[in-house]
């Protein structure tokens, strides 16, 4: 009887809370799918390409936690990846310690760079914090240059554990943890954490007046987006089984903002999309080789230009309707909200329906004032 | 060696200056971070490679017309891409960064990723303090001197130059004042292009060209430009100076300097940022609602 209520319970949740959304439905089948790929192929390169995607999901998702919700626009992240990689590598090299224990000392090393390039940055505002936190990786990756014995230099830490014995094993690891790791950061940004967050971006002297301690919760921004970026760094560094420059170049840094905005910046779910999305094509891009990268810009380019706030939150724009009154979302096909009952199509007196006011409209684009 | 620092510091600041007068122009008055300014140096090289190298131009011609081609691209690629979104600042981050793919990309179809070289203008070599400079580097120099003293007098001697600065301070009070900000970007745009252009032309030969070589300075240029005071042209020449010679130094006196010499300048950036938080000669930003 208790286990058929909980069942029932769990249902109805499920049905009133996932369901009901168009967007949230989406990603919940995706979540799914992506648990359920193996079973429909099991080619390697396949798994190779989806489990790299779920570790830069975690990756952008991360980025978007400093960038899209405390708008503190970081211009290298790829610094806490690559901490996380050379700590996870090195250990694993040199100590042989498992991928188990190597992977969450990388992501602590990430937090405390996150305290390193936090606390200095605080005084820092707008374009010169971005291009400040933009130096580190680079100086980062000078230092790895210069003492080659101990880093490897160019060549970085190769023959690294892997994260389990099979391709398969492996797949499911980094699936849980992409899944795992994403709620939890939603999770903070659903929290009332997220809401003091969306304060400092929107207004940070608006926040500190209201008594907030800005400068705690934005080194706390930091270090929190640096662990998971360094879960993702460590988690690349086994699977690849390389810690190498690689992952604290610039272009990684230009990735991991290239994927959240494409996805939609401040929504968590439009960082995993975008990498989703922009990962595969990058690869489904190899048939032109010579035409790939080119290829690849200009789909950003285009897309952007059209659906200036992400490719998110223009789709949750046409399949969902906010509620006027309650402002809850509601699911495009309804005529009357599922909260408050308003009615969400009145019609004009020339007949034309009014549409609610988008998800992502707003000021989420705005996050950084010049 | 005091002879080499000082030749190599004095050759940098020049570049670097102009690449990082049109950035930081840019940045004041249209509000723009372009990631893609190096690449429009990058551009400027392999047009000039194009025009002397295949169509047989003499060099002249081909700088101008190079300078010309980058122009133009830059304003094109800013009204059609970049204007329509300047309210979200960083989809507009993104697209310069993606601007800058496409253009390395296209470079990289057109003329291959091999390493390229321009000939010089100029051939042989005079004796200054000892060092030996191929009279290239000293046109270079003059083209530089020349051109950041006329972008000086733009500035500071011109009703445009007065309402480029005004923008740079103010854009709503400069508007309310009746320039009009998005012809004043727009031109802005284009003088900075021009700049990163004359850069890139007088620069060609001095390198080896390759369609990624606008990532190393991109960094370099943003050091000065935020070391400066992003908007700022006196904070950008100091910068540029800074910076360069601070490369040099490592360059010459630590061994195996040349790896380290982007990561050092961009320490001394930070540094600067530190004690400054908005640079040297950093406006304090209005409130920008």
């Amino acid at each position: 009887m208790m286990v058929r209520y909980h069942l029932l319970r769990l249902w109805r949740e499920f049905k009133g809370e996932i369901l009901v959304l168009p967007g949230r439905s989406i990603l919940f089948f995706g979540a799914v799918t992506l648990f359920l790929l193996p079973l429909a192929s099991s080619h390697p390169y396949l798994l190779r390409v989806v489990s790299l995607a779920c570790i830069f999901a975690i990756f952008a998702a991360s980025w978007d936690l400093l960038s899209g919700f405390v708008g503190q626009l970081n211009l290298g992240h790829a610094l806490f990846f690559g901490v996380a990689a050379y700590t996870s590598g090195l250990l694993n090299l040199h100590l042989g310690w498992p991928p188990l224990v190597t992977i969450p000392l990388g992501a602590v090393a990430a937090v405390l760079t996150g305290l390193a390039v936090g606390i200095p940055c605080l005084r820092l505002k707008g374009p010169y914090l971005s291009l400040a936190t933009l130096a580190f990786p680079v100086i980062l990756m000078g230092l790895i240059l210069m003492f080659t014995e101990f880093t490897g230099g160019e060549l970085g830490v190769p023959g690294l554990d892997r994260l389990a014995p099979t391709r398969l094993h492996e797949y499911y690891v980094v699936a849980t943890c992409a899944v795992v790791f994403i709620l939890l950061i939603w999770k903070v940004t659903d929290s009332k954490l997220g809401i003091i967050f969306h304060a400092i971006r929107e207004d940070e002297v608006a926040a500190r007046a209201s008594g907030i301690n800005t400068p705690m919760y934005k080194i706390l921004a930091f270090c929190l987006s640096g662990l998971f970026a360094g879960l993702a760094g460590g988690l690349y560094a086994h699977f690849m089984r390389i810690a190498g420059p690689s992952t604290l170049s610039m272009l990684t840094s230009f990735q991991v903002i290239i994927w959240t905005i494409f996805g939609g910046i401040a929504t968590v779910h439009g960082a995993v999309v975008g990498v989703f999305i922009l990962f595969p094509a990058v690869e489904v891009l190899r048939v032109a080789p010579e035409f790939r990268m080119l290829g690849y810009a200009v789909l950003i380019i285009l897309v952007l230009r059209f659906m200036p706030e992400g490719v998110a939150p223009w789709v949750t724009d046409r399949l969902e309707r906010e509620c006027p009154r309650c402002k809850e979302h509601n699911a495009f096909t309804r005529r009357d909200c599922r909260v408050c009952g308003t009615p969400l199509r009145v019609p004009l007196a020339r007949g034309v329906p009014v549409r609610g006011e988008g998800v992502g409209a707003g000021g989420r684009g705005g996050a950084v004032a010049g | 060696m005091v002879g080499d620092i000082l030749v190599n510091t004095l050759i940098n600041t020049g570049v670097y200056a102009m690449l990082a007068v049109g950035f930081s122009l840019m940045f004041g008055v249209a509000r723009l971070i372009n990631l893609a300014h190096t690449a429009f140096y990058m551009l400027a090289g392999y047009s000039i490679f194009f025009f002397i190298t295949r169509m047989g131009l003499p060099w002249l011609p081909s700088v101008l017309l190079s300078i010309l081609i980058v122009v133009v691209v830059a304003v094109v690629s800013y009204k059609a891409l970049i204007d329509p979104m300047r309210e979200r600042e960083t989809t507009v981050l993104i697209l310069t960064i993606a601007l800058a793919l496409v253009l390395q990309e296209v470079m990289l179809i057109l003329f291959g990723g091999y390493f390229r070289s321009v000939p010089s203008a100029l051939s042989g070599y005079s004796t200054i303090l000892g060092v030996r400079v191929t009279n290239q580097y000293l046109l270079t120099l003059g083209v530089v001197a020349v051109t950041l003293v006329a972008v000086w007098l733009l500035l500071m001697r011109t009703k445009l130059g007065l309402a480029i600065r005004a923008t740079a301070q103010d854009r709503e009070i400069a508007n309310v004042m009746g320039m009009c900000d998005s012809r004043t970007a727009t031109v802005t745009v284009a003088i900075a292009a021009a700049l990163a252009g004359v850069a890139g032309a007088v620069v060609a030969p001095l390198y080896i060209l390759e369609p990624r070589i606008w990532l190393p300075p991109l960094t370099i240029v943003l050091a000065i430009a935020v070391l400066g005071g992003l908007g700022s042209l006196k904070g950008s020449l100091l910068g540029a100076v800074i910076i360069a010679l601070s490369e040099s130094l490592v360059v010459f006196l630590v061994p195996q300097g040349s790896f380290f010499k982007g990561a050092f300048s961009l320490g001394v950036m930070i540094l600067v940022l530190l004690i400054r938080p908005e640079g040297l000669y950093g406006v304090a930003f209005e409130e920008e609602r």
